[in-house]
């Protein structure tokens, strides 16, 4: 059986999730990452995308974050979220909707346009259905 | 029977009051349970972060941040969690006095002393005690937003960064049980590394993307969370506190009440009594 860590992922709410992981894949700023047993000591910052765990025994779960910070340490991997969410609490249409809504503003820009927070909320969209779309692949 | 009619209004206007703080001790007992559950919800998270800023502490890393470093004190900061209303017992008292005997300590080392004031009661208590106030927020209500607290803990974190100040405490109660809430005075900043036995031998993290953005990041977000957190649990406490006080209060009309019933009642009987006698005299004088 694989090695296992300890991992857990709380947002400023709620604890998500808490147990026994084999790897854990995240979206960091530099690009995905795989953490597995024995990783070396890594603290980096998170962007809106899906986090990926193979929980012991082989069973895995999505999970969808807002951004925020992964941090390594020996046995240990904790995500302090920003928002995360059960992939399975996500609304594909809605998020669609938002993403849609979204990237309309950024189309039609006016005078007192908020342009980094328009561009914000794509990415987080755009985040949230690579999240669905990856759970999909996963069940069929 | 016009006897004891002062008694009676006085009885009348306690059992009044009384039906008042015992509306309030339930209306508290029921905010207490959702502001509980807020303050629990918060805890994994900054239980988590506060883990991690320790792990960072008792690192050796590449990078120190400024937030990391001992300077010498020559003057130091407090931002204090108050509640925004009265009627809460001595939850605020107790909290004043701890940290003006904690202000107490500094002075007397000729250290200069700034206030950040969360809560209406901060303010309104250090404005007829004195002490030199740099930023105040009030109205955070009983479900705190993270935004409303920003503006004045920043302006405490640039204090931090720009020099002004040389150390930051956090004063606010702790939620120990419902009956028990003690108030606290935490350092903030400098950040102190807590003893670990484990990972003794010297070592850093990986950083991605450096150090300096990512730890700038981290800290303004420790910061935040920390002082959240005490605001959401000084809410809690102040819920319990108000519902004891409230208890209380209602205890002592009943007692107050039972105590003016017997006056009461001794005097109507001492009139019936004293009437009865009269009629009797008043006959045997007749026959």
């Amino acid at each position: 059986m694989a090695m296992t860590i300890h991992c857990d992922i709380v947002s400023a709410e709620q604890e998500i999730f808490s147990g026994l992981v084999e790897t854990l894949v995240a979206t960091g700023t530099l690009g995905e990452l795989g953490v597995g047993y024995g990783h070396a000591p890594l603290l980096t910052s998170l962007v809106p995308g899906p986090v990926r765990i193979v929980k012991q025994g082989g069973e895995e779960d999505i999970f969808y974050v807002s951004g925020g910070f992964l941090e390594v340490q020996p046995g240990v991997v904790s995500i302090l979220a920003d928002t995360a969410l059960r992939a399975d609490d996500m609304d594909e249409a809605a998020a669609e909707q938002a993403r849609q809504e979204a990237a309309a503003a950024l189309e039609n820009q006016s005078a007192d346009f908020d342009y980094g927070r328009a561009s914000a909320r794509l990415a987080e969209a755009a985040a949230q259905l690579r999240t669905l779309q990856k759970i999909r692949q996963k069940t069929r | 029977m016009a006897v004891g009619k002062e008694i009676r209004t006085q009885i009348n206007s306690i059992q009044s009051t009384q039906k008042i703080t015992s509306a309030m001790e339930m209306v508290a007992a029921s905010k207490m349970r959702r502001a509980q559950d807020r303050m629990q919800l918060g805890k994994p998270y900054s239980a988590r972060i506060r883990a991690v800023i320790g792990h960072l502490a008792n690192a050796t890393p590449e990078y120190r941040h400024r937030f990391m470093e001992e300077r010498e004190v020559k003057r130091v900061g407090y931002i204090v969690v108050s509640t925004d209303r009265g009627l809460c017992g001595g939850l605020n008292i107790n909290l004043f006095k701890a940290t003006v005997a904690s202000m107490k300590q500094w002075a007397d080392q000729g250290v200069e002393v700034d206030l950040c004031l969360i809560g209406a009661k901060a303010t309104s208590f250090f404005n007829s005690f004195g002490g030199n106030v740099v930023a105040a927020t009030r109205d955070i209500g009983e479900a705190p937003a993270l935004a409303d607290l920003i503006g004045s803990v920043k302006t405490m974190l640039d204090a931090f960064e720009a020099g002004t100040i040389d150390k930051l405490h956090l004063v606010s109660n702790d939620f120990v049980n419902t009956m028990t809430q003690t108030p606290t005075v935490r350092q903030v900043l400098p950040i102190v590394a807590e003893e670990t036995s484990d990972m003794a031998h010297h070592w850093d993290y990986l950083y991605e993307p450096d150090a300096e953005e990512l730890l700038e990041s981290l800290m303004a977000r420790y910061i935040e969370s920390q002082v959240y957190q005490a605001v959401v649990e000084n809410a809690a406490c102040e819920q319990a506190a108000r519902m004891l006080a409230m208890k209380n209060a209602s205890d002592n009309a009943g007692e107050l009440i039972d105590e003016l019933q017997l006056v009461y009642n001794k005097a109507r009987q001492a009139a019936i009594t004293q009437e009865l006698s009269e009629i009797v005299g008043g006959a045997a004088a007749i026959s």
